[in-house]
C-alpha cells in the first residue's frame, strides 16, 4: 500500500478515468453510440479523440457485432460503449452471441445516477440483471473510485481462460464524480482460475490411447484460434498422421489445403468427417464443445470410439459427450506435451477411407454446387469464385443461413483467424456489422462479408457506418428472395408448406446508392467473373448482389434426430 | 435415478451472485428445494447450501457451472449419506388451545422441541431436525391450530475429514505468491 501511495495520483472525473483506463488496456478502437446516461464519458472521449478510432454505428446491435468481428480477427478484446436503457438492451443479442461463441468483449453501458436506481427513471433498465446469463461477468459501478478496478478486471476476465463478453454498467454520478486515479492491470482474481492446472497423468493417458489407435480422428474447434495454437496443432496431427476436421468456428485453424484437413463437421459439413466419426477408434476433440449441430443424435454419436477431450473449460467436459480422458488446459500448452508423448505413426489406409468419402461427396454434391450445369446461379459457384480470386487469403464473414453453410463449405483458408460467423447463436443480422468490424481490425486484409437477403435487411443500416468509416468491406449479397434455410427445412420436413419465408425485397442497388456505396447486381453467370473482379479492385466498400436460384438447397445434410453417419447427400424425395 | 443432493458453494460476497447461481438452476428447469446463504467460518467468504432433487449427471453439470461463476471459490455436491444436515422450524400456536390440552407436555418432550416465547395469546415453539421431523410436529400441532409455521433451509456439514475450501485457499495462496 505504501508503494502505491508514493505514486502520483491524478484527480480526475470518473468519465476521464474510463477513457484513461481504456488507454491503459491498449484499446485502439471503440464501437459505440452516445446517449443521455453515457454523455459524460463521451464528453471525456472528445479530449482523447485522436487516441482512439471511435466507430459511430447506427444501432447498438451493430456496435457489438462489429466489436465481435474486430475481436475475432485480431485476437484482441472488442470494446463497446453505449447508453442506458435501450442502448444497453440493444446489446443483448450480441452479448448472447459472444457468450456462446467465446468472443472477448468489454461493453460499457451508461446508467442513471445511483440515487435514481430502482425508481423507473428515464432510460433506466436493470441491465446487470438482464445480462447476467449472457455475460462471463458483469458489474454495476456506482462510485467513481470503483471505475479503474472494474475496467481492469473486465479486460482480464474477457480475455483470459475461455474468453467471453463482460459488461460494466456505470451510473451517471460515478461518471461525473471525481477520484484519485491510478491504474493497475489485473492479472489475478482469487475466485477465478482461467486455466485449469495441467495434469501430466491425463497427458500420459491420452498419449497411450492415441498410440494404440488404428483409426484416430481429430476434431478442431475454436480453441485452437483462441489459444493461437495453430502450429502446435499441426505438429500434433503430423507426428501421428491423424486426419482432422474442423467445427464451424474452428475454420482456418489449419490451412484448407493441408493433407490432413478433411473438411467440416456437422449438419452441413463434409461427408467424410461425419461418416468417419462413427467409424474411428479414437476421437480427439481439441478445443471444442460438441454442439448439437456437430453431434446430431448424441445416443448415436461415436459410441465405438475412445474419447479424448482437450478443453480449457472444465464445465464443457462430460457436458454433452463423455470423455474417456479429459486433458484440461489451454491447448497451446497441452498439445505440445501430448505431441511429445505420442509416437510417430502412419495411417495411410485410414486416411484413404476419408478420401473415398470425399470423392463420393465431390461427385454427388460439390461438383454440381461449384460448377453447376443448370441455368440458375448457385451460392456455391459464387463462393468458389470469390475464394479463387482471393487465393484463400481473404477473411470470410458470414451472416446466418444457407449462404453461411455454403461459405463454410467452399471458402478456402491459407491463414488462421480468417472466419467470423455466428456459430452458436445463429444470429441473422450479424454479417454486415461483423464484416465492418473485421475490416477495421484488419485493414490490411481483404474482408468478404457474405449475407443473404433476409439477414441483410436486419442490420443494413450499418451500411451508413460502412460509408462513414470508409471501411473497404466487400459485401456479397446472395439473394434468393427467400429466407432460404427455413424454406429448405419447409421443403424437406414440412411438406413444402412455405409459411412466410418468401421475401418481396427492396431494390438493393438503390439502397446501396442511397448509402453511397458502390454496387453491382449480377443475374447472369456470364457477368459474375467481371463483377467480382470489379468488386475486388474497387478501392473502397462495395456491395455485390448476386441473384441466385430461388430454391437451392444446402447438401449434404444430417437430418435432425439422425446419426452423423446417416448424413444424406441429396434430396431423395 | 433422482435423489437429494446438497450443493455447497463458497464465494466472495458480491451483489447479484445469488441471482447468477439461481439462473443456473432455472435455465435447466431444476427446482431448488432449499437454499441457505450466510457468512462461512472464513471472514469474507460466503457459503451457499442448496438442496436439489435430481440425477447425479445433472448435479455434476450444475456444480461445474456454479464453480465457473467469477466470484465462486469452490463448489461441490454431496449425497445424503455424506452430510450431517439440520433445519430449524418455528411454530406459533394459540396458548389457550395448548393449556386446554393434556397432550402438550408429551408432545414437546417427545419431539425434543422447546418453547421460545409464551404470551397469554400465543406460544412460539422451536424444533430442529430433518424436514420429515419438523413436518411431523407440524401435523401434530395442527389440532391446536397452528397460526404460523416457518422452516429454514438446510445447513449441512460434511462427514469427510477433507476440507475442500481450506485446501483450495491454500492452493490459491501459492498461486498468488508466484
Amino acid at each position: 500500500m505504501t508503494e502505491k501511495k508514493t505514486k502520483a495520483k491524478m484527480r480526475i472525473t470518473g468519465s476521464e478515468a474510463v477513457i484513461r483506463s481504456l488507454m491503459h488496456e491498449n484499446v485502439d478502437t471503440i464501437f459505440g453510440f452516445p446517449g443521455g446516461a453515457i454523455m459524460p464519458v463521451y464528453d471525456a472521449l472528445y479530449d482523447f479523440r485522436d487516441k482512439f478510432n471511435h466507430v459511430l454505428v447506427r444501432h447498438e446491435q451493430g456496435a457489438i457485432h462489429a466489436a465481435q468481428g474486430y475481436a475475432r480477427v485480431t485476437g484482441k478484446v472488442g470494446t463497446v460503449i453505449v447508453t442506458s436503457g435501450p442502448g444497453a438492451t440493444n446489446l443483448t443479442t450480441g452479448l448472447a452471441d459472444a457468450m456462446i461463441d467465446s468472443t472477448p468483449l468489454v461493453c460499457i453501458s451508461g446508467q442513471v445516477s445511483a440515487a435514481l436506481l430502482g425508481s423507473d427513471a428515464f432510460q433506466e433498465t436493470d441491465v446487470v440483471g438482464i445480462t447476467m446469463p449472457i455475460t462471463k461477468w458483469n458489474i454495476q459501478v456506482n462510485a467513481p473510485e470503483e471505475i479503474p478496478d472494474a475496467i481492469a478486471k473486465a479486460y482480464y476476465i474477457a480475455s483470459s481462460g475461455r474468453p467471453g463478453p463482460v459488461l460494466i454498467d456505470i451510473a451517471k454520478n460515478a461518471q461525473f464524480g471525481e477520484l484519485d486515479y491510478e491504474y493497475t492491470r489485473c492479472n489475478f482474481i482469487r475466485s477465478y482460475r482461467p486455466e485449469p492446472p495441467l495434469e501430466p497423468s491425463a497427458i500420459d493417458a491420452a498419449a497411450n490411447i492415441i498410440n494404440q489407435a488404428k483409426k484416430p480422428f481429430a476434431l478442431i474447434g475454436q480453441g485452437i484460434l483462441l489459444g493461437s495454437a495453430e502450429k502446435e496443432l499441426q505438429a500434433f496431427l503430423e507426428k501421428a498422421d491423424i486426419p482432422a476436421a474442423w467445427t464451424l468456428l474452428g475454420l482456418s485453424a489449419l490451412p484448407t489445403s493441408h493433407p490432413l484437413n478433411m473438411g467440416m463437421l456437422g449438419m452441413h459439413g463434409n461427408y467424410a468427417p461425419n461418416i468417419k466419426t462413427n467409424e474411428c477408434d479414437v476421437l480427439i476433440a481439441i478445443g471444442m464443445r460438441f454442439d448439437d449441430r456437430v453431434t446430431s443424435d448424441l445416443k448415436k454419436y461415436a459410441r465405438q470410439a475412445k474419447m479424448i477431450h482437450l478443453e480449457i473449460d472444465p464445465a464443457e467436459v462430460n457436458k454433452n459427450v463423455k470423455a474417456d480422458v479429459a486433458v484440461l488446459g489451454n491447448v497451446k500448452d497441452t498439445l505440445p506435451l501430448l505431441t511429445k508423448k505420442i509416437k510417430s505413426a502412419k495411417h495411410a489406409e485410414w486416411i484413404g477411407e476419408f478420401r473415398e468419402c470425399s470423392k463420393v461427396e465431390f461427385e454427388k454434391v460439390i461438383k454440381h454446387a461449384v460448377h453447376p450445369e443448370k441455368k440458375g446461379l448457385t451460392m456455391g459457384e459464387v463462393i468458389n469464385l470469390l475464394t479463387e480470386k482471393t487465393n484463400g487469403e481473404a477473411i470470410l464473414v458470414t451472416d446466418v443461413g444457407q449462404h453461411q453453410m455454403m461459405g463454410a463449405r467452399y471458402f478456402k483458408f491459407n491463414q488462421s483467424r480468417s472466419i467470423v460467423t455466428s456459430g452458436g447463436l445463429g444470429t441473422m443480422g450479424f454479417g454486415i456489422p461483423a464484416a465492418l468490424g473485421a475490416k477495421i481490425g484488419r485493414p490490411d486484409r481483404t474482408v468478404i462479408g457474405i449475407v443473404g437477403d433476409g439477414g441483410f435487411q436486419m442490420t443494413m443500416q450499418e451500411l451508413g457506418t460502412v460509408y462513414q468509416t470508409g471501411a473497404a468491406v466487400k459485401i456479397v449479397l446472395l439473394n434468393n428472395n427467400y429466407l432460404g434455410m427455413v424454406r429448405q427445412w419447409q421443403e424437406l420436413f414440412f411438406d413444402k408448406r412455405y409459411s412466410f419465408t418468401e421475401l418481396t425485397n427492396p431494390d438493393f442497388m438503390k439502397l446501396a446508392e442511397g448509402f453511397r456505396i458502390e454496387a453491382t447486381k449480377v443475374t447472369e453467370r456470364s457477368e459474375l467473373n467481371a463483377s467480382i473482379n470489379k468488386m475486388l479492385e474497387h478501392n473502397g466498400p462495395f456491395l455485390l448482389e448476386v441473384v441466385v436460384e430461388k430454391e437451392g438447397n444446402v447438401f449434404p445434410m444430417v437430418p435432425t434426430g439422425a446419426a452423423v453417419s446417416e448424413m444424406i447427400l441429396e434430396n431423395k424425395s | 435415478m433422482e435423489q437429494d443432493f446438497t450443493i455447497t458453494a463458497f464465494s466472495e460476497n458480491h451483489i447479484g451472485l445469488l441471482n447468477r447461481i439461481t439462473i443456473i438452476f432455472t435455465r435447466r428447469h431444476l427446482n431448488i428445494e432449499s437454499l441457505t446463504v450466510g457468512e462461512s467460518a472464513i471472514e469474507g467468504v460466503h457459503k451457499f447450501t442448496i438442496v436439489v432433487h435430481t440425477t447425479q449427471e445433472l448435479v455434476e453439470k450444475v456444480v461445474k457451472q456454479i464453480e465457473k461463476l467469477m466470484e465462486v471459490l469452490k463448489c461441490f455436491y454431496l449425497t445424503e449419506d455424506e452430510v450431517i444436515h439440520q433445519e430449524i422450524a418455528l411454530y406459533k400456536v394459540k396458548t389457550e388451545a395448548l393449556t386446554l390440552s393434556n397432550k402438550f407436555e408429551s408432545l414437546i418432550r417427545n419431539h425434543n422441541a422447546r418453547i421460545l416465547e409464551l404470551t397469554p395469546t400465543y406460544t412460539v415453539i422451536e424444533k430442529t431436525g430433518h424436514k420429515d421431523e419438523t413436518t411431523r410436529l407440524f401435523h401434530e400441532l395442527d389440532e391446536f391450530g397452528v397460526l404460523q409455521f416457518t422452516r429454514s433451509g438446510r445447513i449441512a456439514i460434511t462427514k469427510s475429514d477433507k476440507e475442500h475450501l481450506t485446501a483450495y485457499l491454500k492452493e490459491i495462496d501459492k498461486l498468488m505468491e508466484n
